[in-house]
């Protein structure tokens, strides 16, 4: 099937919110070439389940495409129709299992060598569609703040080291109280400008106090569902014919409910994505850590982030880590430290592409020491300070 | 910075204002400047003139061989450039002096590490499925080695990680096919096989496939190995045992193998697949840079053996090559070091380091190759025709 033939009804399994929104703009859709309408689906598909910001983007993206003349919609999917696919991909579900599409699509563009033209035809679309549909600017200034090393030894080598020249870096920091006066600044923002999952405090391990403003995934937390998808899995991979694919379609549809979450299902949705399509998020807290900040800045645009990496465990055999059998985790501090140095690293470059990245801010503390950067449009770069400060005046010449 | 949501699987967009090629070139020119700061290495397109090799018949016969592709792939800020140059001080300083290094190895195929494999090993961009144990679907480096120039199965060996790759010796492919290619060795089925029923001391060496950490398939030893402990290696399932207890990781496992392979059977062909670099794909930056110091560390040691070996000293050639590199921090749609899933510039181009008989030293050559060149450069330096490859010799090596 392609996308000339689609009918309303082939959306009935969609969730109703989705199919209402894809029944809309039916037409439009209609002129799609297969090789890029998957993706779109595959989006929308969890429209009911997605933060604003990505409902927003769906939006403007079907009400763009709608909007083009049909001339206008050959030349900006020129890329995509050139691409060629398979009979078998062409007769698979690809509207009703458009990330298992995608799946296969990749696989077979990797094979056929048409992954380069996929990625130059992608490209261009996405440089089309973020100059002709623009999002709203954003209230305020978008601020990141990475605290790591948490119980960390004095640390010999040299840290920041990819931010240092992009802000100010601090060497003689008043610790006291910065873990909560930093919390305390995020709940600030997220009461001065409420909205849904715009203010964020991910941590890596037993979350701190924090006021109920701040939207909070912990490692810890999660610990009970972690046990489960582990248990899950172990119990798939003994099945006869299981391989990594078959595992990774089966971790596909799990939902909040099989994993044992209640409570808010957006959210409830975003953390079994976060340990189903993570790698290394099941076992390592410092990965999982920054693969939230990475998801919760590209999916819900985060206004405030704050990260708190946790020392995670030390390696031991994947086979070990994966059954969760081990009764005593012994912990490693300075690998953490490395880890989440580079975590926060990756959490300034996700921040950074989001709209209004130029006036954005974004503040590292090694938790309970005395170094920090501080990354500000008011902040020189590449410079070091030796005056004496302490994290409230930190906070307030990044954010002040 | 724009950002996308395109993620085909686990590939991405990368939207940047230079094109692949010339990021390509930019990192290839980035490692020549930094080599030549580092290790004082020239530049290599001024010796293009005189070819150091010998092409004599008796000199092809005592050549030897040894390809050691560089564990799952490593950044160039992780290894060559001056951020990175820490963590390889026994490549910039010991090996690469002695080398000829290309910065500019691109690799078109599939990244997945058997795949991407098998493609070095054929010649051929593999499209097989980098997850099921299959062999090659063109005939392999060793096929063509043995065929052509006559050579017993004990004169082409592999030591590789377990993932598949025990497939990776032949090719299903007439006239060459299965018993015509290299004979393979897997250390942590050695390992597995050796120590049934009490692994508790050698667990970290025995960590299995990074690519994929949901899924870790349990690794079985069995007789054969066993036989091939006790009647190739010449190692009694004790000794094999106490040594692995000091060991640290699978690689260090692999060269050890690799080195009393070279003892008791001194192949003229050894393939050397490390894959401790792969641990990337946890997410956890330490574990990663840690391992490409390792792995640095081994290279080194490999060649010292070589240089002790007197059945290899004088007449080996050792190549140190990843399979390919690792995704950029800046691709939007993979998350730097740890995957090699988006085909951006960055995890398609690599190098390649040459060292030994028949090569010149401490000189680095800019000119685009890929991956697949190694085979044709294989058969033209030892003697063989790689008919069915799709690369061309690297000419620089001739």
């Amino acid at each position: 099937m392609l996308p000339r033939d689609l009918k309303p009804e082939h959306f009935a399994a969609y969730p109703a919110q989705a199919k209402a929104l894809m029944i809309a703009h039916l037409d439009a859709i209609r002129e799609l070439p297969l090789s890029f309408l998957p993706s779109l689906l595959r989006e929308a598909i969890e429209y009911d389940f997605k933060f604003p910001a990505e409902r927003s983007a769906i939006e403007r993206e079907l009400a763009n495409i709608s909007s083009l003349s049909h001339s206008q919609s050959i030349e900006w999917f020129h890329g995509f129709t050139q691409l060629s696919l398979s009979p078998a991909l062409e007769r698979s579900d690809w509207i009703n299992l458009p990330a298992q599409f995608v799946e296969q699509e990749a696989a077979y563009l990797w094979s056929t060598h048409q992954l380069d033209a996929f990625r130059k035809a992608a490209s261009e679309y996405g440089l089309r569609l973020a100059a002709a549909a623009r999002p709203d600017p954003i209230p305020i200034r978008r601020w990141g703040i990475a605290i790591i090393g948490q119980g960390a030894p004095p640390y010999e080598g040299v840290l920041f080291r990819n931010l240092r020249k992009h802000g100010t870096y601090f060497g003689r920091v008043k610790p006291d109280n910065g873990l909560a006066l930093l919390l305390s600044a995020a709940n600030e923002r997220a009461k001065l400008h409420p909205a849904p999952y715009a203010h964020w405090y991910v941590d890596g391990g037993q979350s701190a106090e924090h006021s109920s403003a701040l939207t909070c995934v912990s490692y810890k937390e999660l610990e009970p569902t972690r046990a489960v998808l582990l248990n899950y899995i172990q119990t798939e991979i003994k099945r006869p014919g299981m391989g990594p694919e078959e595992l990774r379609t089966h971790l596909a549809k799990l939902t909040p409910a099989d994993l044992g979450l209640s409570g808010d299902p957006v959210l409830g949705r975003f953390q079994v994505k976060l340990l189903t399509e993570g790698s290394g998020t099941q076992i390592f807290s410092t990965t999982f850590a920054q693969w939230t900040a990475r998801e919760a800045l590209r999916r819900a645009e985060a206004l405030t982030l704050v990260v708190r990496f946790a020392p995670r465990q030390k390696q031991r055999p994947m086979n070990e880590l994966l059954s969760n059998a081990s009764s005593k985790i012994e912990l490693d501090y300075v690998g953490s430290l490395i880890d989440a140095d580079m975590g926060s690293y990756y959490h300034w470059i996700n921040q950074q592409r989001l709209p209004g990245f130029e006036q954005s801010s974004f503040l590292v503390w090694l938790e309970g020491q005395s170094q920090a950067i501080a990354i500000a449009p008011s902040l020189p770069r590449g410079a070091e300070s030796n005056s004496e400060i302490d994290v409230a005046k930190l906070i307030s010449l990044v954010v002040g | 910075m724009e950002r996308s949501r395109f993620s085909l699987g686990c590939e991405s967009i990368a939207h940047s204002a230079l094109g692949s090629s010339e990021i390509a070139r930019q990192l290839s020119r980035s490692r020549r400047e930094f080599l030549r700061d580092a290790a004082g290495v020239a530049l290599g397109t001024a010796l293009m003139s005189a070819s150091p090799f010998v092409r004599a018949e008796s000199a092809r016969k005592k050549r030897k061989v040894i390809v050691i592709t560089f564990g799952g792939g490593a950044r160039d800020q992780e290894t060559f450039a001056p951020e990175g140059q820490e963590n390889i001080p026994r490549l910039l300083h010991e090996l690469a002096p002695q080398s000829s290094f290309f910065t500019h190895v691109t690799n078109q195929g599939i990244l997945g590490h058997y795949v991407a494999t098998a493609s070095l090993a054929t010649g051929v961009y593999e499209t097989l499925n980098n997850f099921s144990a299959v062999p090659p679907g063109h005939p392999t480096v060793f096929e063509y080695f043995r065929k052509d120039l006559k050579r017993p199965s004990s004169d082409a060996w592999v030591v590789a990680p377990s993932n598949g790759f025990n497939r990776i010796g032949e090719s299903e492919c007439r006239p060459y096919g299965p018993g015509q290619g290299a004979r393979v060795i897997l250390p942590k089925h050695l390992l597995s096989a050796a120590t049934t029923g009490s692994i508790t001391d050698y667990e970290h060496l025995l960590r299995d496939n990074y690519e994929t950490p949901l899924y870790a398939p349990q690794i079985a030893g069995s007789e054969v190995e066993l036989q091939q402990l006790e009647m190739i290696l010449k190692l009694s399932v004790d000794d094999f045992t106490s040594h692995a207890r000091t060991l640290s990781s699978p690689d260090e496992l692999s060269v050890f193998i690799a080195k009393r392979l070279m003892q008791e059977e001194a192949p003229s062909l050894l393939w050397i697949t490390m894959h401790d670099i792969d641990i990337a794909h946890s997410g956890a930056y330490s574990l990663y840079v840690d391992a490409i110091r390792r792995t640095d560390r081994l290279c080194a040691d490999l060649w010292k053996a070589v240089q002790a070996n007197p059945e290899y000293a004088g007449n080996t050639t050792l190549f140190i090559l990843p399979d390919f590199g690792r995704d950029s921090d800046y691709d939007a749609g993979g998350n730097g070091f740890q995957h090699h899933r988006t085909g951006d510039a960055a995890s398609r181009t690599t190098w390649m380091m040459a060292l030994g008989t028949g090569v010149r030293q401490g000189v680095v050559y800019d000119d685009p190759m890929q991956s697949i060149d190694l085979v044709p450069s294989l058969g033209a330096i030892m003697g063989f025709s790689p008919n069915q490859s799709q690369g061309k010799p690297i000419r620089e090596l001739l």
